[in-house]
């Protein structure tokens, strides 16, 4: 019998090239199967390439798209976005020419499948199980989501990866994450997560990589599992990842890059063995029941600084260790919420429904299922950004966008948006966003800018109240 | 090449969770080289809304101006992969970052930029906060070949670093030119593997028609 094994093991075993003990103690020599770039993070990199007379070594496994830097505003007559900001626009020729030279292919923002990089990788069934995935961004752990080896990295790395398809990495430790029990209705898989951060803390995850297991993760669609691998870095992890299953071939059957014929049946055979087996032993572990979880939302700085949507901001005066309790009060002045206010009813001035964490389909209609028939609250400003094309038209297709609009909220073009406000859209110093993204430090969303992390239920329960609301008492 | 020893007065920063959007926020990153990113460290904090110095915040003031050690607060680096982070902060003039706790990504971003990010137990960390407290010119020694931190007192503390970066910043070690060494593993790997994607397989009509 062969040892017992994690689907993480499994993974890092077939992609690992060299022995453990390579020459002068060097990490292990780690083979990348699709390589994911955006304009941000890979301009330094072609530098380094072109610095050292080198090429990309295999353009095949390798796929860039515009998303960071590049406005939602409606397109013009001739369907072009119009790019005000020129630096942006710089970034974003050099991306294109950089793709050009090196034969990369690229989802341009002429492109029908241009989307956020981590949205269009599952859309198009490039992202598959048993892969090793990487891209300079680090919620590539989003890939996870399909039982596939996927982490961020730096822009040196991107170079490594572009000349040599490989990567040095020392080998994280395996960290099992169980959510058992079933989520109650108006809780979802955002809240999940962001009750595990809570739990942890932004550090608790720090050298491992997560294996999100149990039947609260059996139960979640593709977009739930994507929501919540998509967070694992917030808890400092190197990369979460799923078992895949049939949910997961359901989800890539008949996509662009799906094997198809015999390649499925072959491509089905390796996938179903990569599950954790029987016995096989984690490094670490915890446990959380989901049966009891309410609708959690941020009230601080950091994605840890949670608490549930009926709960009240703690009290600095409560904490026993000094650092910490600095860092709390820190964090409530920069929010500008007293300790012990509840956190239900602050009002807001802005709701963002989008990014890689909530803006795919059935987050969309998740939303619109809350603003069905219902208006923004006067003096709320409301985005609604769909993570690709494709979803926006899909959602077009569905109705969505007629929801939203008749809310009165805004219906933009793909995009990160203000999940990250490179692009234009951002919040101004001291407004309150709840936002459906996956960061809420300070100035994330845009200079002064205070954001609450929460569900697309949340957000859109809370777009219509103008205040932060709880979505069960909006649907019932 | 990192010098293999250096000594530095700090600058203290005891803000707990530094994330790189703090170090350098998101609309600077909208560069094509890492040049002048130093300016920008930590922007929203050291500049006010019309680009003024903020009177207050520790990089603007005039008695730690020159020191090449940052002592941050606990967990530092943690958020994006953005390698801007360690450009702007060695673009700034840091030669190490010293934490209880470093972010994966960062930790390995700085490393590849020769900046150290160098962790030390809570006592220690305390202890380094306090002497600077009392004494803004107090002077540390970073020895990387030995991994030690020397507090004024004398006192030598060890810190971990990865085995192979600490040689690479040592002898001059290019990791790129490292792995492209390994050329012919690499390339028996890639001929008993089947690729497992072409992304060029798709045609181009749909990837690039406009809806
Ligand atoms: S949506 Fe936000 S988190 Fe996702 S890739 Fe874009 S900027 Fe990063």
């Amino acid at each position: 019998m062969p040892e017992p094994e994690t689907l993480f093991e499994k993974i890092w075993n077939a992609h690992q090239i060299d022995s453990d003990d390579a020459a002068g103690g060097a990490p292990p020599l780690l083979y990348i199967d699709l390589h994911l770039i955006h304009e941000v993070t890979s301009p330094q990199a072609f530098t380094e390439l072109r610095s050292r007379g080198l090429k990309v070594r295999r353009p095949a496994h390798t796929l860039a798209t515009m998303d960071h830097s590049t406005p939602t505003t409606p397109r013009d007559a001739s369907g072009r976005i119009p790019i005000v900001d020129p630096m942006a626009a710089a970034q974003l020729e050099q991306l294109e020419q950089n793709c050009k030279d090196f034969g990369i292919p690229l989802y341009s923002l002429d492109s029908a499948h241009q989307g956020i990089v981590h949205v269009i990788g599952p859309e198009l069934g490039a992202t598959q199980p048993g892969m090793t995935i990487v891209c300079g961004d680090s919620h590539t752990s989003t890939h996870g989501a399909f039982g596939a080896l996927a982490f961020g990295i730096g822009t040196s790395e991107v170079a490594d990866v572009l000349a040599t398809q490989c990567l040095i990495q020392r080998k994280p430790a395996t960290f099992d994450v169980r959510f058992e029990g079933r989520l109650a209705p108006g809780v979802t898989a955002k809240d999940m997560i962001l009750a595990l951060i809570g739990k942890i803390g932004v550090g608790g995850g720090t050298g491992c990589v997560f294996e999100y297991t149990g039947e609260a993760i059996r139960t979640l669609d593709m977009e739930g599992r994507m929501t919540v691998c998509n967070m694992s870095i917030e808890a400092g992890a190197r990369a979460g990842m799923v078992a895949p299953d049939d949910t997961t071939f359901e989800y890539i059957a008949g996509r662009p890059f799906a094997p198809a014929g015999a390649d499925w049946d072959a491509a089905l055979e390796r996938w179903r063995a990569l599950p954790t087996d029987a016995g096989a032993v984690y490094d670490r572990s915890v446990t959380l029941d989901v049966s009891e979880l309410e609708p959690v939302v941020t009230y601080g700085t950091n994605p840890g600084m949670s608490v549930g949507i009926g709960a009240r901001v703690p009290m600095p005066a409560g904490v026993p260790d000094l650092s910490e309790r600095r860092a709390l009060e820190k964090a409530l002045a920069y929010m500008g919420l007293e300790p012990g206010q509840p956190v239900k009813g602050q009002p807001v001035d802005v709701v963002f429904i989008g990014s890689c964490t909530n803006g795919r389909l059935a987050d969309l209609r998740m939303a619109a299922q809350v603003m069905k028939g219902r208006k923004v609250a006067a003096g709320v400003r409301m985005l609604v950004v769909p993570g690709s094309r494709a979803i926006k038209r899909q959602a077009e297709a569905e109705g969505l966008d007629r929801v939203f609009k008749a809310a009165g909220a805004e219906w933009r073009e793909a995009g990160c948006s203000m999940c990250i406000a490179m692009n234009g859209d951002q919040l101004e110093p001291g407004q309150y966003a709840v936002s459906t993204s996956n960061r809420n430090f300070e100035g994330r969303q845009g200079p002064g800018g205070r954001t609450f992390l929460a569900s697309p239920l949340t957000a859109a329960a809370s777009a219509i109240a103008g205040r932060v609301a709880d979505p069960r008492e909006v649907m019932s | 090449m990192t010098e293999a020893t250096f000594t530095s007065r700090l600058v203290p920063l005891p803000v707990e969770n530094v994330d790189t959007d703090q170090i350098i926020p998101a609309r600077f990153l909208k560069t094509v080289d890492k040049a002048g990113l130093g300016d920008n460290l930590f922007a929203d904090w050291r500049y006010d809304a019309g680009g003024n110095p903020k009177p207050g915040f520790v990089l603007n003031e005039p008695v730690y101006r020159g020191a090449q050690i940052l002592l941050a607060g606990n967990n530092f680096g943690c958020g994006s992969s953005r390698e801007h982070a360690p450009w702007a902060l060695a673009g700034y003039g840091f030669k190490a970052v010293i934490s209880t706790h470093f972010a994966d990504i960062f930790r390995n971003n700085a490393l590849k930029n020769g900046l150290l990010p160098i962790v030390v137990d809570e006592a220690t960390h305390r202890q380094l906060f306090s002497l600077v407290d009392e004494d803004p010119a107090t002077a540390v020694t970073v020895d990387l070949a030995a991994q030690t931190l020397t507090l004024p007192d004398g006192r030598a503390v060890e810190f971990p670093i990865d085995p192979f970066a600490k040689h690479c910043l040592l002898v001059g070690v290019d990791q790129l030119g490292y792995i492209l060494s390994l050329e012919s593993e690499i390339a028996a790997y890639e001929a008993k593997t089947p690729a497992r994607i072409d992304t060029t397989a798709v045609s181009i009509s749909i990837i690039s028609i406009s809806s």
